[in-house]
């Protein structure tokens, strides 16, 4: 018999058409409301303290690169280091609840209330516990990404169909060789998701930690901004912060693609 | 294959299995007694949800008995499993689709380090061209069909050199044509390794064509109905479904199905 996978580089290729297209009918969908947008404001006069204009967004992107830069730089370490921190503790806690159920019953309805709390109310608590530096941001943005990746993660982790399990039983497995090479693969896909969703979830804890008390980072810049009325900064500060989340986004899009090659083909068959 | 045990491939001593329910007891299984010998192939043939895959489970020590004993090559099914002397193929293949074709053959050889701690007589790539499969070795799960998948499962049974093989209703999810071609592939590797199949089905041709004997269960509990040995010679050919003897043996069975008493 022939090689088995004649058919995929044919699907592949149409795979590659249909994301150039779909490029191209969102950056079409995405100038078209700046376009719309600079047509209103010049039509209705509107003053430039109250909104600016995209042009005025993109001026203030290139006369103020560094004042952008320099604020940017701590959001992204808050960002990065919450995302990285929430994510690995979801994960581990996560991993627990599958091996011990009583440590389950315990956490799970703690973890459900602390996420019950809003964000916040909680920024200032932990300003005051952990000071004025990056830690309370880091936390801030930690607990935002937790959640989401703890529900998704001991979903993905029991997420075993009954027959692989059965299949592990009459192997012998171990527990851990059951978690090596049936239950933690299951879960990649679930993790993938919940850190999708953590990528911008984090990203918007760290500027709310910011505006708790800060003197740097985007969250700052954006309080600061709006209150001197320097209103095309401001859109500039919100244009910068979604660039960031986009890049974190893509970049979890792309260790997706490598590391769950499976993914698009569908679970234990 | 030589044979290492004296001992039957299966002993079933008067098995019975119930579950206990929120609404009472449901009986699955009740009074089994069987005796399978090495390198027999033996049917389960009995109607959907008869208990026939259950007793196929204590067999394989993933359910214990409520009653009776189970013995698979004289020793007791834990035992068994520990020492790797069955393989099994369930209904779905249960591939793991990050694993390659052969990849998902050697797994049963990575768990436990098996396959360092014993010398396998057959690789997963020489598996894989026993059922069939020559080439497909770095192909993904989702890239073969199912009677392909189911191909790769069955290898993937056989990786660790057992004695008995266990299969529940292993060709149930395939279209007729897959079904009947994979039943030619299934007797051509028992007739070239001649191991012991237990075979769970529900369709009564397929028990003929396959079997050296077949057991006909009862509904919910299931019990024995009837041994009925299939006297016709190997190799089959699909020829020999069209035959009087064959057409005969399908009769007998469907009466022994239909029996209300």
């Amino acid at each position: 018999m022939s090689a088995p996978a004649v058919g995929v580089p044919a699907r592949r290729g149409r795979d590659r058409d249909n994301s150039a297209r779909r490029i191209a009918l969102s950056l079409t969908g995405i100038l078209a409301v700046l376009a719309l947008w600079q047509a209103v404001m010049v039509v209705f006069k509107v003053p430039h303290y109250i909104a600016a204009t995209p042009l005025e967004v993109i001026d203030a992107l290139r006369a103020q690169p560094v004042i952008l830069a320099t604020n940017a730089w701590p959001t992204i370490v808050e960002t990065l280091g919450g995302f990285v921190a929430g994510n690995v503790i979801a994960v581990l806690i996560a991993i627990g609840f599958v091996h011990n159920r009583t440590f389950q019953h315990t956490v799970y309805p703690l973890a459900v209330t602390v996420r019950t709390l809003p964000i916040v109310a909680i920024s200032p608590i932990l300003v005051l516990l952990l000071g004025n530096g990056y830690a309370p941001k880091i936390a801030i943005a930690a607990l935002i990404t937790f959640f989401p990746t703890l529900v998704n993660m001991v979903d993905g982790l029991n997420a075993v169909d009954a027959q692989a399990q059965e299949l592990m039983h009459v192997l012998s497995a171990t527990k851990w060789e059951v978690f090596r090479y049936v239950r933690w693969p299951t879960s990649l896909p679930y993790l993938f998701s919940a850190l999708r969703i953590a990528s911008t979830a984090s990203l918007l804890g760290a500027i709310v930690a910011e505006w708790i008390g800060s003197n740097k980072g985007l969250g700052y810049l954006i309080l600061a901004a709006t209150y001197d009325y320097r209103t095309p900064l401001l859109y500039a500060t919100m244009a910068v912060a979604s660039a960031l989340a986009l890049a974190l986004f893509g970049l979890i899009s792309v260790l997706e693609n490598y590391f769950v090659p499976w993914r698009r083909t569908g679970g234990v068959s | 294959m030589p044979v290492t045990v004296d001992a039957p491939a299966i002993e079933l001593a008067d098995v019975g299995m119930s579950f206990a329910l929120s609404d009472g007891v449901l009986e699955v299984l009740r009074g089994i007694t069987l005796t399978v010998r090495q390198g027999e192939f033996v049917s389960l043939l009995g109607p959907s949800g008869c208990g026939k895959s259950t007793l196929l489970r204590v067999i394989a020590d993933i359910l214990p008995p409520s009653q009776g004993r189970a013995a698979v090559l004289g020793a007791s099914p834990a035992e068994a499993r520990r020492n790797r002397a069955f393989g099994m193929v369930f209904q779905q293949p249960v591939l793991l689709p990050w694993l390659s074709a052969e990849e998902n053959v050697g797994l049963p050889l990575r768990i436990g380090n098996w396959g360092s701690r014993h010398h396998a007589s057959t690789s997963p790539d020489e598996l894989l061209r026993l059922v069939g499969l020559a080439g497909f070795n770095r192909a993904r799960p989702a890239q073969l069909s199912g009677g392909m998948q189911q191909r790769v499962a069955i290898a993937r049974a056989l990786v660790s050199d057992p004695q008995v093989l266990l299969m529940d209703e292993p060709f149930g999810a395939l279209d007729a044509i897959t079904r009947d071609r994979l039943n030619e592939e299934l007797l051509r590797i028992w007739t070239q390794l001649r191991r012991t199949v237990v075979f769970v089905t529900h369709s009564i041709a397929e028990a003929v064509y396959l079997s050296t004997r077949v057991v006909v269960m009862s509904p919910r509990p299931a019990r024995i109905r009837r041994i009925v040995e299939i006297d016709l010679p190997y190799p089959r050919h699909p020829k020999m479904k069209d035959a009087p003897e064959f057409t005969r043996y399908t009769a007998e069975l469907r009466a022994a199905l239909e029996d209300e008493s």
